[in-house]
């Protein structure tokens, strides 16, 4: 890779051995992918939860402790991915202390490195939204794809270590989504039905995720004739990305670059109705036991959060059930001032935030509380915690709703 | 005796040797893996209950989220990790990971790799060429 001055300068250590190691880090990364110089970043998300992170992670991040304040500072706004604990809420879902004694390591470490804890996924909804063009080192799937795809803005999916290195420098290697050749699409589809609430649109991810082999295959979807909201596309995109590790997708119309790719020659595949049936028939249980409700991946947001309590207002969660919703503590503050937390938390229903479900121990939690079967209207968390050793359903907000108040599962 | 080699992209990670665990699937260490016990956890994946400790894993492509590039660390700090990753195609979360934790790691071969590796096999892997050698 061809390094400019200050490059050079951040290698020989002239800046501190955070930033040259971070360096050293990135001209590996660089490397594997032919990555010919970096590329300055405006912001930074990390993704590290303590899951994720474990002990070996922890001990990584208090590591830059010893190095002197202004040397472990970050060079670039950076901000957090959801957490793996809500230290108000622990208890009610019965999550071991240990995990908070991690996590508040983990968060002391990166304060010190001047990291602002905004503990959440949907950075695009609530801070800072990228815009066209500008470059960034974002470390969730979900925040990657909607800010490649719907705001038109260039990052690859930035891991941890990539993403603090980032911060570090305040650039990345340019490779992948930082270069226009690798946005053009090479697979297309054409929807012929209209999503009609949030997991038909996670459902629709999950199905064109499926059709792409790599992290550089890129798809184009034509047929869609309506505006999807923020939070149609924020399921759609997250789901895709889970589904496939796809970091972006064209929606003919509705995307900022879709325009630019007229004419392909690309062979259109069709997806159906009974696509979509199928889709969710792959998380059909044989019973209808239940355990638990989640609202998660992505984290909700307010308006998710409203309709959610409307749904749960006057309406009580069956006492063998939980009724679980992640969103970040940005907005839980606005449901807290217009009533939402209040009617959600007066069904039964348990709002954690700054965490997202999967992120936080998920296996334990599940082991602690004797959860098998999990409902959710996420097709990401459908398709996530089948490894975590739960039974995943996919259905409505809607039907989650009636779920958790008959006490089992209703389709 | 070297029976046969295979070229990939110039890789991450040192020489390593080891034996090879195979399946035409894909791989995330979130999704896929109880990295207490070491073994795949993913009813679905085609790899479910086989343990990867000290295996060469070598699957198709990389999928899911980003925290496999943490995860990679703890799993070779805690010695219970694979020996090695040969991918059809990584993603840039597996590379990261790969660099992070330096757990060898090849991809963007000339063959569909899992197709003409058999679990069993044993392998020699040099990242820096990129190259893998059946032993």
């Amino acid at each position: 890779m061809k390094l400019n001055n200050l490059e050079l300068e951040i290698e020989s250590g002239k800046f501190g051995e955070p930033r040259r190691l971070a360096l050293e880090h990135q001209k590996k990364v660089g490397r594997f992918f032919d990555a010919k110089k970096f590329v300055e970043v405006s912001q930074v998300h990390i993704m590290a939860d303590t899951e994720a992170l474990g002990f070996s992670g922890i001990n990584f991040l208090e590591s830059f402790l010893k190095e002197n304040k202004n040397e472990r500072k970050v060079w670039v706004p950076t901000i957090t991915d959801p957490r793996g604990a809500d230290f108000n809420s622990y208890k009610k879902i019965k999550q071991s202390k240990k995990f908070l004694d991690m996590e508040a390591r983990a968060i002391n470490a990166f304060k010190s490195l001047g990291v602002m804890m905004t503990d959440t996924c949907i950075n695009y909804q609530v801070f800072m939204p990228p815009v066209l063009g500008e470059h960034l080192a974002f470390g969730d799937t979900g925040s990657s794809i909607y800010a490649n795809s719907v705001l038109g803005a260039r990052t690859n999916f930035e891991g941890g270590p990539s993403a603090l290195a980032a911060s570090f420098t305040g650039r990345t290697p340019m490779y992948g989504l930082h270069l226009e050749r690798n946005r053009i699409p090479n697979k297309a589809f054409l929807v012929k039905f209209r999503p009609s609430n949030l997991s038909d649109w996670g459902a629709l991810g999950g199905i064109i995720g499926q059709e792409m082999m790599s992290y550089w295959d890129m798809p184009i979807i034509y047929g869609l004739d309506i505006r999807p909201s923020s939070d149609e596309l924020k399921h759609f995109g997250a789901a895709m990305a889970s589904f496939g590790s796809t970091p972006m997708f064209h929606i003919d119309g509705v995307t900022p670059e879709s325009h630019i790719h007229q004419n392909l020659n690309i062979k259109l595949k069709t997806i159906t109705n009974l696509d979509l049936k199928k889709f969710y028939e792959g998380f059909l249980p044989d019973d209808n036991q239940l355990d638990v409700i989640v609202f998660s991946a992505p984290q909700l947001s307010l308006d998710e959060m409203r309709v959610l309590s409307e749904m749960l207002d006057g309406k009580k969660v069956h006492p063998d059930i939980s009724l679980i919703v992640c969103t970040a503590s940005s907005v839980k503050i606005l449901c807290d001032k217009n009533n939402i937390s209040e009617k959600i938390e007066g069904a039964g229903g348990i709002i954690l935030e700054g965490v997202c479900f999967y992120n936080m121990h998920a296996r334990e939690i599940g082991e602690a509380n004797g959860w098998r079967r999990l409902m959710s209207n996420s097709a990401k968390i459908a398709n996530i915690l089948g490894g975590y050793g739960y039974e995943t359903i996919l259905n409505t907000m809607e039907k989650c709703v009636e779920s958790a108040c008959k006490g089992k599962i209703v389709t | 005796m070297i029976s046969k080699l295979f070229i990939g992209h110039v890789g991450i990670g040192n020489a390593v040797q080891g034996e090879a665990l195979v399946a035409n699937d894909n791989f995330s260490a979130r999704y896929d893996l109880d990295r207490k016990k070491g073994v795949f956890s993913r009813k679905t994946h085609k790899l479910f209950n086989e343990s990867y400790v000290d295996k060469v894993l070598v699957l198709n492509v990389a999928k899911g989220g980003v925290a496999s590039a943490w995860m990679f660390k703890s799993m070779v700090d805690s010695k219970i990790a694979p020996k090695a990753l040969l991918l059809n195609f990584a993603n840039p979360i597996i590379a990261q990971g790969a660099a992070h934790a330096n757990l060898p790691l090849i991809d963007r071969f000339d063959v569909d790799i899992t197709t003409v590796i058999k679990s069993g096999y044993m392998l020699n892997l040099l990242p820096e060429f990129g190259k893998v050698e059946i032993l």
